[in-house]
């Protein structure tokens, strides 16, 4: 109630869009969705039969885990407008939950991922439950403050997590039906069928009915519960959501690093998250995975090149933010439709194929 | 029927609304009026939930919506608009009307299908007829002019069949002639959906031309109820509110 209140007594103008909407045509069928995550999967498996370089496999796997975690945030940030600066902690529980889970109890591995999922989601739920009742910056500053209240946890709590040396000593890795993770094309395998599965789920989560339900939520909350949508239920439902693909790229890391460290859930993970989104833009989908190799490859060479790492990174931020003031995808995407609009009737419009059948129903 | 019943809310020592008691019949269109600040916005925010009353009641058809929630006020089928019109920027015509029926539907939270669903397309499509948003179907909200986005913030209200539809100035900031356009279709959607319609309007010819009842409020209290006429010639009112211009333009 709170929130309305304090939404109602301000009156807000109409704004121009704060997430300016690019994707002209949203509704893609699912069929065609699964062909282009097929297709992509197909060549990422195709990759260590093709290129013996285990760099690039490195690259897949870590491409992968934050892949993922990037992608769920801009559920949250690109689709609710919930700017999260803590999200990193599902990403940390993730890796530190599964490591822990193999460690201790030998479970099957897909079992073990499932009940990391389900430790995920009561975490969430919980963290959830008390940071979506606030607004804007208070949310953003709830959320950092559970996070850090997570990694000192795990800091302190040094005979469960091994505090800050992190968890050592391997994760056991017994063989499912075939599936062998201590085989690295295994693993590699493994990682890209997670993203691409990963990737399509919340490609079904942002195209549903529920996804434009978000896009109601960001672009104005109080209007969408004159409608009838319980606003705090469904911002607790993706942040609880999001959390369970963070959590699965954590899983990823700790298979690839084998073990789980506190930076895994630290701040700066969630920091990270923010500037992938920031570098491939918010306003597509696959913005975030853009953003994702994009940071990858810079981290990787930067790092090689200088130890003045952190200066480089900062001139790049400065670049997106105040140069192209857009991520990556959203100028790519903006560009390609300014040349396609000078070659046709340019206008404000959404040309569609026919006037009253030509919305697509893949339901 | 909507009956209101010794409604009070006060913020701090300002009472917002003072033992308000009034009924709308079914199928009515009201006039609410009264000078700045006289709780008329105050008024519609306790019907939909936005306040919670400090006492008194709201019945829609016997059912005591005071206190609830927006959402679930809506669910019972009171609809409103916003003085300053409250739409999705960045969501189309198309897609703010269907997204608004699936949510009436209840079907805002489906996740194992794709959007728009078939079911809702029949009543989006009826909602954009009706207010003549059809043609600017493709158009992003945000780029809409100032007219149509208060259509389009009345069909958000309107697509989820409302029994009491609540519109807060809906000709705010618009020219003359946008306004009677404004105020025809209002009229017209009235007179179609025979639905319950309370409007709040500050220019009086709109008010004596089309409401047949009128109520008009002054610090947070009833001042006076009744017909245009009625009304035009209530001294408290003229006092209050009116002026004396309203009674001479009668005499000529």
């Amino acid at each position: 109630m709170t929130e309305l209140q304090a939404e109602s007594a301000r009156e807000r103008v109409v704004e121009p869009l704060s997430v300016p909407r690019l994707d002209k045509k949203p509704q893609r069928s699912r069929s065609l969705d699964l062909l282009i995550a097929l297709a992509a999967f197909t060549v990422l498996a195709a990759l260590p039969f093709l290129f013996s370089s285990k760099a690039l496999l490195d690259f897949v796997i870590r491409c992968s885990a934050f892949g993922l975690f990037a992608t769920s945030l801009n559920l949250l940030v690109g689709y609710t407008g919930m700017i999260s600066f803590g999200h990193g902690m599902f990403f940390g529980l993730g890796a530190y939950g599964f490591a822990l889970i193999m460690q201790r109890t030998g479970l099957p591995i897909p079992v073990a991922f499932i009940c990391t999922l389900l430790f995920t989601t009561v975490v969430a739920s919980v963290i959830g439950a008390i940071c979506v009742r606030l607004k804007e910056i208070y949310f953003a500053f709830v959320t950092l403050a559970f996070q850090m209240l997570i990694h000192s946890v795990i800091l302190s709590w040094v005979s469960l997590t091994g505090g800050d040396q992190g968890l050592r000593g391997g994760i056991p890795r017994p063989v499912f039906l075939g599936v062998d993770l201590s085989n690295y094309v295994h693993l590699y395998i493994a990682s890209c069928a997670l993203l691409v599965i990963g990737l399509m789920l919340m490609r079904q989560i942002a195209q549903s009915p529920f996804g434009y339900t978000l896009r109601m939520i960001r672009d104005n909350a109080v209007r969408a519960s004159f409608i009838g949508i319980d606003v705090w239920r469904a911002k607790l439902t993706i942040f609880v959501l999001a959390a369970l693909f963070a959590s699965t790229g954590g899983m990823i890391m700790s298979l690839f690093v084998s073990g789980a460290y506190p930076e895994f859930a630290f701040w700066t993970i969630s920091g990270e998250g923010i500037f992938i989104n920031m570098l491939g833009g918010v306003t597509t989908f696959l913005g975030p995975i853009v953003g994702t190799v994009l940071l990858l490859i810079l981290n990787d060479t930067v790092t090689r090149l200088t130890e003045y790492y952190g200066i480089v990174l900062g001139i790049v931020i400065l670049f997106f933010a105040i140069g192209l003031r857009k991520g990556l995808m959203d100028f790519a995407v903006e560009w390609y439709q300014a040349r396609r609009d000078a070659h046709g009737p340019g206008t404000m419009t959404r040309p569609r194929g026919g006037s009253g059948n030509s919305t697509e129903v893949a339901g | 029927m909507l009956e209101v019943q010794q409604l009070s809310k006060s913020f701090g020592g300002v009472k917002a609304a003072d033992d308000i008691t009034l009924s709308f019949a079914d199928g009515s269109l009201t006039a609410v009026i009264g000078p700045n600040g006289a709780g008329k916005s105050t008024f519609f925010n306790l019907i939909t939930g936005a306040l919670v009353p400090d006492r008194g009641h709201i019945l829609l058809n016997g059912i005591d919506l005071a206190g609830r929630s927006p959402p679930e006020i809506v669910r019972h089928g009171v609809g409103r608009a916003f003085q300053v019109a409250r739409i999705f920027p960045s969501l189309t015509v198309h897609e703010t009307m269907l997204a608004a029926v699936g949510a009436d539907q209840r079907r805002a939270s489906l996740l194992h299908r794709r959007f728009p669903l078939a079911e809702t397309r029949d009543r989006a499509e009826h909602a954009m007829e009706l207010l003549g948003l059809a043609a600017k179907r493709d158009r992003i909200a945000a780029t809409l002019s100032h007219g149509d986005q208060k259509l389009l913030d009345i069909a958000l209200a309107l697509v989820l069949d409302p029994k009491v539809l609540l519109l807060d100035e809906p000709t705010a900031g618009m020219g003359t002639e946008e306004r009677w356009r404004m105020i025809d279709k209002v009229h017209e959607l009235w007179d179609r959906q025979k639905i319950t319609v309370i409007f709040i309007e500050h220019d009086m010819d709109i008010v004596f031309k089309i409401a047949p009842f009128i109520v008009v409020l002054c610090y947070g209290r009833i001042l006076a109820t009744g017909t245009p006429d009625a009304i035009r010639r209530n001294p408290a009112v003229i006092e209050a509110y009116l002026g004396s211009e309203h009674l001479a333009g009668e005499a000529i």
